[in-house]
């Protein structure tokens, strides 16, 4: 139990890092800041699960996708749609044409409830679509790709065409999806309204915990043979193919996996935010998340929360001052860690702390002073530092 | 086509590219635990001859079975979980992994998706891939990232990967390029064991590695065979001598 325990968090120093991360999410961010923006945090947060479906499919598989915000879109739309029509009740729309239904289907001269919005009357059966259609588009999009061994840049460049297939069927079909306002004027879950300052905090909690079991699913299959082929199959695809793997198998299943923990990202993004756009599923926001993974270290699950905070957090900051400067900005940052910190946040602690481990050995120091504290669940450089400590 | 006791038999077996064929008609039998050297001038045919077996690409006409079982129409992990192993022409390792996991990694247990998910390193997995290191010298090297590995030992490590999968047919293109000569005699050293209770075929340049361990050798020439038979007898052959051997 112990052993496996110790595999799920990736040892003694990723036991640490995820430590940091909840005491950072779950202590120090609540108290230090007021619930305006607490709110903020949270809502960034909800990004950093896409980051760390991308350090899953990217950094480990080699897949890039530019299209997570499909998922992250799905996901929100289906808790949007649900609290929608809880906001939509023949008593409150009672003005309109057709009482019960959402307000734009009305003003788009809809009369009745489109079939596919039925299943959002129920919390359960929304939770479950949250889950499940993301898994399966998903799936249909790795199989018809990877099947065919479609990957690489020509798989970046589909998944992009798709995001922005689907923000602009979105946009287009105003009366069933509230088109590019989306869909706006969420109150309450099952009776709970999520607009005070109680419920804000109680679903800034929520979020986190959502937010670190996802990152322990995600250590889990990393930590596991799973991963391990997930390492070689970026490496030397043909080899692992032709070491008795079906590869399309694995890429499909990450990726379904990665869209399932991007979905979760976007339904506690409209819980928190309380509305959901097609600005948030389309080809800006997509490639914006995959800038946030890279800055925090694609092969890194916590660095990819830290530089989601971090990227965010000067968004925030420089568009406020300079906001016709900030896209360039970031695709500045972006170009630069790709050119000077391939490895991200995680990556320039990691060469740090490998150089304060050669430090420690020649001084002779005592060890637990310098001992690392931060993230390192990167495999490979987990395995340079071994090296390092036999040699 | 009958069955056969062979391990592989190759019959009449074609690739056109664009009209060209690279392999014209060729027939091939390969016997339990026979060490076959394919030898022959550049653009032969060897290695598709090798990818044709394995499912890298797919035949225009003539038929492979493997133990009867016709390999054509399989689909490449469906091959080697029949039992075909092949090594590629320049090592091909998953150099972000150590030695170990590179081993493990092929050991042929927990191959479908659920089943890695699940997949327990459990002591016959650690003693497997410790006799395998074994066998191919690389004991303590078993920590080390693959990358760091010097050419011969990446060569090595490959076919250990391989070796994990205990296939019966074994299939290595050029396994010496690269070898000191050093090496070089530990690789045939290594190959002459492992040909014990397997079938290997092997494409090799070098003339003095080949009579080292060749039982039969296949001569290629443009994609059909020119000579096939013992090595001395081989190096006799005019034909050979002409195309390939030079005078």
């Amino acid at each position: 139990m112990n052993a496996s325990l110790s595999k799920l968090v990736g040892g003694k120093q990723g036991a640490i890092g995820l430590a940091l991360l909840a005491a950072l999410i779950f202590v120090v961010l609540p108290l230090g800041v007021d619930i305006f923006r607490l709110n903020l945090v949270g809502k960034y947060l909800t990004y950093a699960f896409v980051a760390v479906s991308l350090v899953l499919l990217w950094g480990n598989g080699g897949i890039l996708s530019l299209g997570q915000g499909i998922f992250f879109g799905l996901g929100g739309y289906g808790m949007a749609m649900f609290m929608k029509l809880e906001a939509s009740d023949p008593i409150t729309t009672k003005i309109q044409t057709t009482p019960g239904i959402p307000d734009f289907m009305d003003w788009n001269q809809i009369t009745e409830l489109p079939w596919f919005w039925h299943p959002f009357q129920s919390l359960p059966l929304t939770i479950l679509a949250i889950l499940v259609i993301p898994a399966l588009f998903a799936y249909f999009i790795g199989f018809a790709m990877f099947k065919r061994r479609v990957g690489g840049v020509y798989f970046a460049i589909i998944t992009q065409a798709i995001a922005l297939i689907l923000s602009i069927l979105i946009i287009g079909q105003q009366g069933l999806t509230g088109g590019v306002n989306g869909i706006t004027d969420l109150k309450t879950v099952l009776g709970w309204d999520t607009r005070t300052d109680s419920a804000k905090y109680v679903l800034y909690y929520l979020n986190g915990i959502l937010l670190i079991g996802s990152i322990l699913l995600s250590k889990y299959i990393l930590n596991s043979k799973f991963g391990m082929l997930l390492l070689a199959m970026r490496d030397k695809e043909e080899r692992v193919r032709f070491s008795g793997y079906d590869v399309s198998n694995f890429k499909i299943f990450i990726f379904c996996v990665a869209a399932m923990i991007s979905a979760v990202g976007g339904a506690m993004f409209t819980l928190q935010v309380g509305f959901m756009s097609p600005s948030f599923v389309g080809i800006v926001p997509s490639i914006e998340m995959v800038i946030f993974c890279a800055v925090g270290g694609r092969m890194s699950l916590i660095g990819a929360v830290y530089g989601t905070l971090l990227v965010n957090y000067g968004k925030t900051v420089f568009s406020e001052t300079y906001p016709e400067l900030w896209l360039f900005l970031m695709g500045g940052l972006f170009i630069a860690v790709v050119m000077f910190f391939p490895n991200g946040l995680a990556g320039i602690y990691e060469k740090y702390a490998k150089k304060f481990k050669f430090l420690r050995k020649l001084s002779d120091t005592d060890p637990l002073a310098l001992e690392p504290v931060k993230t390192a669940d990167v495999i490979p450089a987990n395995e340079i530092k071994e090296m390092g400590a036999k040699a | 086509m009958s069955n056969t006791d062979f391990v592989l038999a190759i019959e009449d077996l074609t690739v056109s590219f664009d009209g060209f064929k690279a392999v014209d008609n060729l027939t091939m039998y390969i016997d339990k635990n026979e060490l076959r050297v394919v030898i022959g001038p550049n653009g032969a045919g060897k290695t598709t001859v090798l990818d044709l077996i394995c499912g890298k690409t797919k035949s225009t006409s003539g038929s492979i079975k493997f133990r009867n079982t016709e390999l054509t129409k399989l689909s490449e992990h469906e091959i080697v979980r029949a039992g075909v192993g092949r090594k590629f022409q320049t090592p091909s390792i998953y150099e972000n992994l150590s030695v170990y996991q590179n081993l493990e990694v092929s050991y042929p247990k927990g191959r479908g998706v659920w089943g890695s998910l699940f997949f327990k390193r459990s002591e016959e997995v650690i003693s497997q891939v410790k006799k395998i290191a074994d066998e191919i010298m690389l004991t303590d090297f078993l920590d080390m990232e693959a990358a760091l590995l010097s050419h011969g030992q990446k060569q090595w490590l490959e076919i250990g990967m391989l070796l994990m999968q205990d296939p019966e047919l074994l299939m290595l293109d050029e396994p010496v390029a690269g070898m000191s000569a050093k090496e070089r005699d530990q690789t045939a050293d290594l190959l002459n064991k492992i040909c014990k209770n397997r079938s290997v075929i092997v494409i090799e340049h070098d003339m003095e590695f080949v009579k080292k361990i060749a039982h039969k050798v296949t001569v290629l020439h443009q994609g059909k065979i020119l000579a096939e038979g013992a090595m001395d007898k081989v190096q006799a052959d005019e034909k050979v001598i002409e195309v390939y051997l030079g005078h």
